[in-house]
Order: C-alpha cells, then structure tokens, then sequence
C-alpha cells in the first residue's frame, strides 16, 4: 500500500512557481501513478499513430479550426464521451469503495481522495458530459434541422467549444499536479471557502467551471440567434421541428441561468482570492447567500439537460411510429410551460435549511406542476405510438427504456417535492437514486437515442444494430441494478457522500449495486465497441441520407451533409417539411447559386489555449504567468476583429459536383 | 450447461432473501416517532395517489409500441392523420392537474403540521407541557448536545426522555451539517451562525443510529451519533450520570473541544456555562469576537466605517479554524486574537456607528 499520508504539503510561494512545489506531485498515490501511466501511454501510442499515418494536418485543418457547426457538433460530442469514461471511473471507484467499506473496515480511498472522487464525478457529469452532449446534439442537428447553412456566430462557436475543452482539461490536470476539489458538486460555502478548503483543489473547480461556463454561455447566446435569425424562407416558429423547439427553451435558460453561476462562482472567487466576505462566516458574510444564488442557476440547469432530450425523444418517436407527433402545439406550450416554471422552485432543494412552512408550501407545490406538462410529454409520446406503425429500432428501444424509467424517477422526484417527505430523504441516497434515475433513465438514455438516430447522417453508415441492442440491454438492467438498491438504502436512512460506514446489513445492498455499476461499465464498453465495428464495416453498414424514413430537414442534406448542408434554399410551407418533399417527390432545381459561407480560424483554438494557461496560473497563484496570458488573451481578441477575411463564396462548379456525388451514393 | 444456467437464478434467489429479512432496517417507512410516523404516512399517500397515473403509463409504455408494431398482421388500425384529439387531450392535462391538486392539499396540510419550527401541539401528547430542550451543535467531527434545563452537556450521544415532545435548536461552529435522525423526525440543517429548530418526539425505546446527513469535510463519514431514547427513569440517571463527570463545560473547554477530530469517542460535561449556545449561535464564544447579534445592530446603526477597520479581527472568525486537505488545523497553537471586551468594543461600535449616520 501507499505510504501514508495525512498532511497537505506546506503552504509556500515563490513568484516563479507560486504556491506549485514537487510535493504536490501525488506520487505516492499508487492508484493516480496507475492513472498517470495509463494516459500517459496511451497518449503516446495515439501521438504516435497520428504521426505514422500523417493526421495532424488534417485534425488541424479539419476540425480544431472548423466553424463548421456539425464538427463542432461531432467534437463536442467526442469530448462528452471522453469526458464520461473519466467520470464512470469516479462512480467505479466510488461504488467499489461503498461495497468494501462496511463496518469498520476503511476500504481501499481515504477520505481524502474518496471526497474528491465524488466531487469530481458530479462535477465532470453534468458540467463536461451532459453539457457537452447536449451542446453537442444541438451543434449537429438543429441548423440543419431549420434548413441553415450554419449558426449565427460561427467563430463563437469554435471559441465557446474550446473554451469548454480548456475547463475540462483544468479539471483533469488536477488529477496529476496538485488535487481537486473535496466540497460536493456544488461546493457549499463556508465549506469551499478559503479557511476550510485550502490548497489548489478548491481554485481547480472555480477556474475550471467559470472558463468552461464562458463557453456554455456564449453557445447559448449563439443557438438561440440561430433558430430566431437563421430559419429557412418560410419556417414560421410554430413551423420548427420540436427538436428545435426543445433546443429554444434550453438555450434561454442557458442565457438567462448560466450568468447566475459565474456571478455567484465569481463572488466566491472574491473570496477566495482577495478576501471579500459575501460567503464567509467572518465579518458577517452569509453562506446561505450562495445556496440560494447556485440553485437559481442549478434547477433550470436539470432542465437545459432534460428539454433538448425530450426533442430527441419526440423526433425519435414520430419518426419510428410512421405518424407525425400527437398534439405538436401541446408539446411546444408545455416545453415553454417548464422553462418558465423552472424558475420558480430551486428552494425545494434546501426545504431542510430552516424556511418556514410557508415558503416550503409554495416552492413544493411548485415544483409538483412540472410534473403536470412533463406528464403531458409522456401521453403526447405515447399516443403518437397509438395507431402508429412502430418500428423496433435501436433508438426506439432507448425510447421506451426512458419512458419507463423516467416515470419512475419522475415519482421519486414529486416525493422528494413534498416538504415533510423530503424532511427524510434529503441528502439520502432516495435522493441520489432520483436523480440518476431521471438523468441517466432521461439524459444518457437520451443520448444514446440521439447517437445512434443521427450517426447515419454524421457518417453516412448506421451503427450496427446487434451490438446497439445488447448495449441497450446492458445498460437497462444495469441501471436498475445499479439504483434501486440506492432507493431501498435511502429509506433506511442512508445519506450520501460516506466514506465508509459502520451497518453491515447495508453492504449487500452497496455490492448489488457494483455489480449493476458493471453491468453498464459492460454496455459503455459495447456502445464504444459498436463505434469501432460499424466504422470498420462501414461499406456495409451505409446506408442513404434518409435511412429511418425521417420527416425534418436534416434528413434532406446528403450522408454526411455537405459542408454548406443545403445546395439551395429551402422553402418551408409547414410543419414535417422533408416529409411533405418526399411525397411530393423532390428534387434539388440544380440552378445553384455562389454560396456564402464562414472561413476557418485558429483564434478559437488559441483563445482556449491561453485561457488554459490563465486558469492554471491562478489556480497555483503564479501571478506573472496569470497576467501575460490574460493580456494575451485581450490582444487577441482584439486582433481578431480586425480580421475582415472572414468569408468566402462556393463557386457553382464546387456545388455542382459534390452534389452530383451526393446523388450517387 | 443447465447448472451453470441455474446459478444466476440462485443468487438472485439468496440476494432476494437477504433484503427481506433486513427488513425491520428500513427507519424511514417503521419509524420509532410521531413526526417520522406521519412523514411515513404522507410518503405512502403521495406514493398511492401518484401510481393512480403512473401505472397506466409504464403498462401504455410497454402495451403500445408492442400493440402498434410494425410487423404485426393486421394493419388496418394504422392511422398517420391521428395526431390530435381533444378528449385525449383533456384526459392527459386533466388527470396530472387533479393530481397535483390532490397532492397540493396533502402538502399543505402536513408541510403546516410538520413544519420544524412548530411544537408538536398535534400529536395529542400526554407529556406536552415538560418538553425536553436540547441545544445541539455540530463541530468538526463531532456533536455536542447542550440540556440547559439539567446545566449537562454529551458528545456524540443524544439522551432522550421516551414520549416527552424534544425541542431542538441546532446551529454549527464551522461548516454546514444536518441533524440526521431517520428514526424519530428526518433531518435539518444545522448552520454556522445561525439558528435552526427541530422538534420530535420517540414513541419508543431504544437506540437509533443517526448522523450528520450533509458533506462536511475530511471527518464527515464517522460523525455518527446514537440518539437513545429510555424511560423516564433512566433518563434522570442518565443526567446524573453526565452531572458526575467532573468536567464542566465552560468558553475555554468549548473552545478545546472544537478543535477538529474525527470519531470523538463519547463524553460527558457536568455543568454548562451560561448562555454558551447562544455565543456558538453568535461566534462570539472566543473572548474578544463581537457577537453576530451586536454586529448586525452595529451594521443597522451604520456600521463601523473606516475607523473601524482596525477592529476588523474581533470579527473575523474562519482564519484560526482553517484546516488543511486532511482536516489538520494550519494556524495550530495561534493564540486568539488581541483582545477587547465584548461589552466595551460594541458600545464602542454603536457610538461610532450613530455618528456615521
């Protein structure tokens, strides 16, 4: 075993290295050296093929640089699954813990490095994997989907990916210099404060989510100027697949929720660094300030992951179901009914911290009529099946698998919505079963659906369907597993967060839930497999550009789409457009005309470059470092504005002839 | 090969088995108290009210797409245009809203009836007018329990008179905790200058484990506590039994007390200094800090403006607490800061603030 450790390492600063010495080098972790190794090597044999064959270039050229919003679309999604291999190996780490630390025994983590393994799950989960999905997902799916050419802000884009790859990165540097955070996902002052939460890991977190969270609100900005300003000739709003409909709503949250985050991240930054007290027990400072400002941002936050999701679903249904959706206006007014309710029930997450009975009353009932359109969601799915013809397709499958579920989590959650129940199972792992139940029966589940939905047009081949079965299945059961043995220790009283505990009777239930924790470990594998196999037999899996028979305009562009999606205009009369083309039996006119579209930059990519850099320094104080970058940064900015060579024209022949392949394959 | 098939079966079988004899385990639905019997209650109404909807979906779920698949015989109910349908409509917003209605009034009824602050003046007790009070406080690792009706203090032990109402008032001396107690009332918060309440009561005897119920640092996971509840009797033994301790419980010997530990064994305080949880409430337990209480009258008089900046570390509480990843204190040893008396400096502050006004 490692030797053991029990202090942090003496608190020193030169103005070279700042507060970075050797001694936060967590070498004598044996399980993070296996980590380092492991990423180590592997990135040398990805470095060294990526040499051999040649690829640098085009990575470069192709995709780092990119404004092409369906490449961002692809890389938000890569740095998602990415980012989930790391944070399952959190909640790997974390159930095996659970499962051994029973009674006395301490199992295998020390608080020390089990308190960050949870902080870090949580943290990368929602911030750098369901975030970057759904980013990822609306990227891809919905410009086509309103028959653009592009977003609005196409450098914005690249700029806002980076700079979500540039937190994700600080966040995974805290693995092998110095450690991260030890505070929960949300990190409660005073507890995250300065006194309490000294060393690097707690600045980590800050710097790492307030450079990421720049980028989720400038991709917010851009998605929503996209669908207002960017909509085909002819696409009133009542006119836009509900896809785009959910990825409005969405994005208005992130707009209007994600400044609350960095303004309240930002004041305990303040206190943190220059020793303001908003949060701090000092000087009058309140840390119940800081509850209720993160959960301003945190509720709607559950629902930026959720709503684009029900637009997967709702594509996935109609299209699988050979109908167009049941009741479309009912499913728009009850995603805008969410949105705005949304807004008004983040105190249910604290009916625990002393508010009266009537304040409790108000925000329980609040949040019980969400349950009411979200209910609504679930008919309007189910009566598109109704005298339908439903096909049993992968995404079908996941589509079924959710409803199920997330009517289930939707029950625990209205229970956890009733103040005096909640007295009980707050901070319980009732509590943790609900809202992985909703996220992974809802947004994960979502996920797969929407990979496996759009793959073919991404790629131009399907994925297979065997392995994407199995992955389902894998994924399904080991849910259930994996949580329903959490709602049973949850009504025994069992609270989150344990390092260890001493009830032997509970540990059956922690070692059923590893084994489900494995059983989905199985099914990421099998869907990762699925990506590797269909791509080798990628011949045989191709497939056209409208392989489900789909009804909205993504499906009207080639496999994968053109760079510019669509050779002409599209003239939109209604709803289903690409449904009514087909029966009326369309062709493009072939009278195209010069196309006007974005060139590629490398500002983005540099912009997120430094920005890494400024976040690292801050993070280890080294001050000088932390000037030049940031000024750096303003320099470029300000040099790329200068830069009027931003456009260029297709010539006829170019569309011309890509088109005329397009028709071929 | 049919061994082999049969085995998953068994130990599903034997895991099964396992859970419903561990059965009696479950304090959240056979609680030991009034106040976790009727949250109990309201989970199984709310949960029965809900499955009125949710059952028909989960089966539609399943009963639909198999119904209206696609390589079934007879397509004849195959219907593209049914997209829309008032009565459907009206059924699939009526029947969430009656829901939620219903649910609505149970809310209200027991968020009311349950709410912490409220003495239990439902629960039709025959002890109600000798309530037991109980000041708790949560500390880095550990919980002290304050009766100031006894003048005796515990660690780590809750020691409660069966069937007599407990009134609690829980405050924390660093981070945030809850009081967690699944047996007898659920949890609240406990908070660092500032006061919550809870109240509950044990309808029977025994010993029920509970524990700090948020993430609170290094120490978090064995800042266990066991609250017993005994007979009357027992009880007063109980109190002797902490009264003849021979340690009483003063500033000073509070302050040695905070200091972080993790898994304090239990132990006992004969007499209580006067009004000692009211200076945890205040940070003011360390001689020399102004009380939370004097600061926000001070503040409402205008504050000390920049005159008094020199005060400011008769406010400062955090820094002398810090501790470092592993839960070891930094500023170990430093002695309190430069002194005033508390009386003396806030009519000090007032004076100054009155002027700034």
């Amino acid at each position: 075993m490692s030797t053991e450790v029990t202090h942090s390492p003496q608190e020193t600063w030169s103005p070279l290295f700042g507060r970075l010495t050797l001694d936060w080098i967590p070498y004598h972790e044996p399980i993070l050296v296996g980590t380092f190794a492991g990423v180590a090597i592997g990135g040398l044999i990805v470095l060294a093929l990526m040499t051999y064959f040649r690829l640098w270039a085009p990575l470069w050229k192709n995709w780092v640089v990119s404004i092409d919003h369906k490449k961002i679309g692809i890389m938000y999604m890569v740095l998602g699954f990415i980012m989930f291999v790391r944070g399952f190996a959190d909640a790997i780490m974390m159930r095996l813990q659970q499962a051994l630390a029973a009674g006395g025994s301490e199992g295998y983590l020390p608080p020390h490095h089990f308190d960050q393994v949870f902080t870090a799950h949580g943290v990368i989960m929602i911030f750098f994997v369901a975030m970057a999905f759904i980013t990822g997902i609306m990227n891809f799916v919905m410009p086509t989907q309103i028959g653009a050419r592009d977003v609005a802000f196409p450098f914005l884009n690249n700029f806002a990916f980076w700079m979500t790859v540039a937190g994700a990165l600080l966040v995974n540097i805290s693995l092998f210099i110095g450690e991260f955070a030890r505070v929960g996902w949300l990190a409660f002052p005073p507890l995250s404060g300065a006194a309490y939460s000294t060393g690097p890991g707690m600045d980590y977190y800050l710097w790492a989510l307030q450079i990421a969270g720049i980028g989720t609100t400038l991709s917010g900005v851009n998605l929503l100027v996209t669908i207002f300003k960017m909509r085909a000739p002819g696409m009133k709003l009542f006119d836009m697949p509900v896809f785009t409909w959910t990825a409005l709503c969405t994005n208005v949250l992130i707009v209007a929720a994600f400044p609350v985050l960095t303004v309240s991240l930002a004041l305990l930054l303040l206190d943190r660094y220059v020793g303001t007290h908003f949060f701090t027990n000092d000087l009058g400072g309140n840390a119940m300030m800081y509850v209720n400002l993160i959960w301003i941002w945190g509720h709607p936050e559950v629902y930026i992951l959720i709503l684009p999701i029900f637009g997967v679903f709702s594509e996935v249904v109609a299209t699988f179901s050979g109908k167009p959706l049941f009741g479309y206006k009912t499913m728009v007014w009850a995603t805008m009914a969410i949105m705005v309710l949304s807004f008004i029930v983040w105190l249910h997450h604290f009916f625990t911290m002393g508010s009266g009975a009537a304040v409790n009353t108000f925000f329980g009932i609040t949040t019980m009529i969400i349950a009411v359109p979200t209910g609504v969601k679930i008919f309007n799915w189910l009566f598109t099946m109704y005298k339908g013809n439903v096909r049993f397709e992968v995404p079908m499958l996941w589509t079924t698998g959710f409803i199920v579920t997330f009517v289930i989590g939707g029950m625990t959650g209205v229970l956890l919505a009733i103040p005096p129940v909640d007295f009980q199972l707050h901070n319980s792992l009732f509590l943790i079963a609900h809202f992985h139940n909703v996220i992974i029966g809802g947004v994960v589940f979502g996920v797969y659906a929407a990979v496996t939905y759009w793959w073919p047009k991404a790629f131009g081949f399907k994925l297979d369907d065997r392995i994407g079965k199995a992955s389902f299945w894998f994924w399904f059961v080991g849910f259930y597993l994996a949580f329903m043995p959490l709602y049973a220790l949850g009504l025994m009283g069992v609270t989150r967060r344990m390092q260890s505990y001493m009830d032997q009777a509970w540990q059956i239930y922690f070692v059923i839930a590893l084994i489900g924790a494995l059983c989905i470990f199985t099914g990421i594998l099998l869907a990762f497999f699925n990506f590797f196999y269909s791509t080798i037999n990628r011949k045989k899996l191709a497939c056209g550009s409208d392989p489900w028979n789909a009804r909205t305009l993504e499906w009207a562009t080639q496999s994968p789409p053109a760079y510019y999606n669509f050779p002409e205009d599209v003239h939109v009369r209604g709803k289903d457009e690409f449904w009514r083309m087909k029966q009326e039996g369309f062709k493009w006119s072939g009278n195209y005309s010069p196309i006007h579209m974005p060139k590629n930059t490398a500002t983005g990519v540099v912009l997120g470059a430094m920005a890494l850099v400024f976040g690292f320094a801050m993070v280890w104080y080294i001050w000088w470092l932390a000037i030049i970058s940031f000024v750096l940064m303003i320099g470029t900015v300000i040099a790329h504005t200068f830069n009027y060579n931003r456009d260029y024209y297709i010539p006829v022949s170019e569309i011309a002839e890509i088109e005329s392949k397009g028709t071929v394959a | 090969m049919r061994r082999t098939l049969l085995r998953p079966w068994k130990i599903l079988f034997a895991l099964a088995m396992t859970v419903a004899l561990s059965g009696c385990r479950y304090e959240v639905l056979f609680p030991s108290g009034w106040v976790a019997a009727q949250e109990r209650n309201l989970l199984v109404i709310s949960t029965v009210i809900m499955l009125i909807v949710v059952i028909p979906v989960v089966v539609m779920a399943v009963y639909f797409p198999w119904k209206y698949r696609s390589s079934r015989q007879d397509k004849t109910d195959y219907d593209p245009e049914f997209t829309h349908s008032n009565k459907i409509e009206v059924v699939v917003w009526g029947v969430p809203i009656l829901i939620v209605i219903a649910l609505g009034i149970f809310t209200a009824i027991y968020t009311y009836r349950l709410d912490p602050y409220r003495p239990l003046d439902y629960a039709g007790l025959e002890n109600k007018d000798t309530p037991i009070e109980v000041e708790a406080v949560s500390l880095d690792w550990k919980w002290l329990f304050i009766y100031p009706q006894y003048g005796v203090a515990s660690v780590n032990e809750l020691a409660i008179p069966v069937d007599h109402p407990i009134n609690l008032r829980l405050s924390s001396s660093t981070v945030m905790n809850t009081f967690a107690v699944p047996a007898l009332a659920g949890m609240v918060y406990s908070m660092p200058a500032m006061e919550t309440k809870l109240h509950m009561i044990a309808d029977k005897e025994g010993t029920f484990e509970s524990r700090s119920g948020h993430y609170s640092g290094p120490g978090f996971s064995k800042m266990t506590f066991q609250t017993i509840s005994m007979s009357e009797g027992d009880f007063k033994g109980w109190i002797q039994k902490a009264a003849a301790s021979n340690a009483p419980l003063t500033r000073t010997s509070y302050l040695q007390l905070e200091k972080p530990t993790i898994a304090e064994p239990v132990h006992y305080y004969s007499s209580v200094e006067d009004n000692l949880f009211d200076r945890v409430v205040g940070l003011c337990v360390e001689p020399g800090k102004v009380c939370m209480s004097t600061m926000m009258m001070q503040d409402k008089q205008g504050g000390g403006g920049l005159a008094g900046i020199k005060n400011k570390p008769a406010y400062e509480y955090d820094d002398e607490r810090a501790i470092d990843s592993f839960g070891n204190p930094i500023n170990e040893g430093a002695e309190p800061t430069e002194s005033h008396d508390q009386e003396e400096l806030s009519s000090l502050e007032v004076q100054r603030g009155t002027h700034v006004n």
